[in-house]
């Protein structure tokens, strides 16, 4: 993975900090060819990697991209699913037997409600495989070596003790998608001990990584704990603390910190995605390649 | 809603998950399977099999009530979803058998466990707005943006519409932070997209502290990507302006409490909000469980969203819906 990864965020109008701010990002962002413009801008910075959900108007985007192979040759898309408002506005208005046969495709889930019968384990896995293939159709002809579980539902499956269904995504990432597979989650050192406890070895694993100790659950110092003393991939988002830290004092921190193979960042402005590049490159110590 | 507290639960260190209940195969099947839970389709045996100490409700509201009687008798303590009951006289019983029975008692209304709203409420009881004349508390999101609905939240007498299923946290948070509801001065419901229950709720409304103020909210909002909550509070000596992420605080002079100056001062929800052991969807989650956990277990008080404070909202609900002619 590349050290930086540029995230999607202020695309969407998702500001953990202020509604208006997100507003305004929004109306900014209307139009599609403001987001790859966007994504042009951290390309001329370096910055080829970019992490986003599974949004409906990704495949706006990765339309784009496919057109011109050239252009985009060294581009990356990490997806990350799934886009958890969709089905959780879905699961309000449908139930989740509704959801489940609105979203997988074909026959299968009506055939398995009829009659109520007995759910076999390997059902709801073929259930997760087939919307893994339904949420990656928009990436077809597209780069997408890492292929992320989203925090909601990590943690989700975490806190249920599901192991198995996270492992279960793991090896049909590498399997079917030739991707390896990431996890997102607040709740990063239980997740580690999860995985291990499934047999796999240093995982990626994108979690808050910050100065503050912001959305680090269970403290900071576990979490530095595991970067020092265990294996795995990191990768370190949230790392402004959600607004509460200066960006060069939030960079140095997460710079300083041993095993983070990529900082995850995402801005708006071609301004600050420079400055973000530049400072975190001075302190890996490399020169600045603008 | 269940499955988010049992993941919180089940990844809670305090905790042991003795059972689960849902009359679903599908879940059942899926907890029993991978997280090796113990399943129960019918609760009254789930308390006879397993004698939990505590259990948490969240099953659709028209359960409530039935439910949690059954749980008091049996004397176990309690965390069930927003609402409480479907009517204030329900209500009514469950606190008063709640208090015989010495039982914890809590209720999912999680904006109490949010920094932002939990910093207004100390602002206004240590009196720093001066005398407080009108508030505007507001809460939109996507619930019901299309005109087709078939689930409970669509039927009137399951607890459906966006009174008492969206508007009740609003409701709430005005009761803790100002006073309860005294009376209402006149509602407006209206349907946007649906034909059976009221998509939005505007009321005029006294507190007990005769205080006024309005409710606006609107579940049918898609301009919001999620719930978002906000209450606005004027005072003689300043004004609040607060959601979930951003508390903003004007004070006319000196003389501010500690942390604030005159003029606008801004708080984000990051310096308020103290750290969780696990974090599923919002801070606020794992917070009030783990209250709950610690008031079960006599480290802290039973006074944050109990069965009483619940039904405060259950009756302001009620005044609103006879208010509207
Ligand atoms: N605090 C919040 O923000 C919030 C959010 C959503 C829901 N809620 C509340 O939580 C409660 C449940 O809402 P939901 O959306 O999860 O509902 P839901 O319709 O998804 O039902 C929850 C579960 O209860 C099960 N169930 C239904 N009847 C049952 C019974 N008799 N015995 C055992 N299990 C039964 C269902 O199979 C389902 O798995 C409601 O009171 C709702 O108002 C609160």
């Amino acid at each position: 993975m590349e050290r930086i990864l540029f995230g999607d965020n202020q695309f969407f109008a998702v500001n953990h900090i202020s509604d208006e701010k997100s507003r305004a990002q929004s109306i900014k962002f209307r139009e599609d060819s403001a987001i790859v413009k966007t994504l042009d801008d951290a390309r001329s910075l370096g910055v080829n990697t970019f992490m986003c959900t599974t949004h409906d108007r990704i495949a706006n985007i990765c339309a784009i991209i496919r057109q011109e192979p050239e252009k985009y040759r060294d581009f990356k898309i990490f997806p990350c699913m799934p886009y958890a408002h969709k089905y959780a506005n879905a699961v309000t208005e449908l139930g989740i037997a509704g959801t489940l046969k609105q979203y997988v495709p074909g026959n299968f889930i009506g055939s398995m409600f009829k009659g109520g019968m007995a759910f076999l384990s390997k059902d709801y896995l073929s259930i997760m495989e087939l919307l893994v293939d339904s949420e990656m159709k928009m990436f077809r002809g597209i780069n997408t070596p890492v292929i992320f579980l989203q925090n909601v539902i990590t943690d989700l499956l975490l806190g249920l003790r599901a192991y198995e269904v996270l492992a279960a995504f793991y090896h049909y990432v590498k399997r079917k998608h030739n991707a390896e597979a990431g996890f997102i989650t607040m709740n990063m050192p239980k997740l580690l001990d999860a995985l291990e406890s499934q047999g796999i070895e240093n995982p990626i694993i994108c979690s808050s990584i910050n100065k503050v100790g912001f959305r680090m659950s269970g403290g900071k110092e576990i979490y530095e704990e595991t970067l020092k003393n265990r294996k795995l991939r990191a990768i370190a988002m949230q790392v402004l603390g959600g607004g509460a830290i200066a960006p060069k004092e939030a960079l140095e921190y997460v710079c300083e910190l041993p095993n983070i193979e990529s900082i995850l960042f995402g801005a708006s402005s071609k301004a600050n995605i420079q400055n973000t590049v530049e400072t975190i490159r001075h302190f890996d110590g490399a020169p600045s390649n603008a | 809603m269940g499955i988010s507290h049992l993941s919180i639960l089940g990844a809670h260190p305090n905790v042991e998950v003795v059972g689960v209940c849902d009359t679903s195969k599908m879940v059942n099947d899926f907890l029993s399977r991978y997280g090796k839970f113990t399943c129960f389709t019918d609760y009254k045996k789930m308390l006879a099999d397993v004698k939990p100490d505590a259990v948490v409700v969240a099953v659709p509201t028209k359960f409530h009530y039935s439910m949690i009687k059954d749980l008091l008798e049996s004397g176990v303590h309690i965390f069930a979803e927003k609402p409480f009951c479907l009517t204030a006289t329900q209500g009514e019983e469950l606190v008063k058998l709640a208090a015989q029975k010495k039982v914890v008692n809590q209720i999912g209304y999680h904006n109490k466990f949010i920094g932002t709203f939990g910093e207004v409420k100390r602002l206004i009881k240590e009196g720093a707005l001066g005398q407080v004349y009108h508030f505007v508390a507001e809460s939109y999101g996507p619930v019901v943006i299309r005109p087709k609905q078939d689930t409970w939240r669509s039927d009137p007498k399951e607890g459906g519409g966006c009174l008492l299923d969206y508007a009740s946290h609003v409701i709430d948070l005005i009761n803790d932070i100002l006073a309860p509801v005294k009376s209402v001065k006149g509602s407006l419901l209206k349907s946007i997209y649906s034909t059976t229950v009221e998509d939005a709720v505007y009321s005029l409304v006294e507190l007990q502290n005769n205080v006024s103020g309005v409710l606006s909210v609107n579940w049918s909002d898609e301009t919001h990507r999620k719930m978002t909550t906000s209450v606005t509070i004027e005072g003689t000596k300043g004004k609040i302006i607060s959601d979930a992420n951003e508390l903003k605080v004007y004070f006319k002079d000196a003389g501010t409490p500690a942390g604030y100056n005159k003029g606008w001062t801004v708080k984000y929800i990051t310096d308020l909000t103290p750290q969780v052991d696990f974090y599923l969807r919002g801070e606020e989650y794992s917070a009030q469980l783990d209250y709950f956990v610690d008031a079960v277990a006599g480290k802290v008080p039973n006074t944050i969203n109990t069965f009483q404070s619940a039904w405060y909202t259950d009756k302001a609900i009620e005044l609103i819906k006879q208010s509207v002619n």
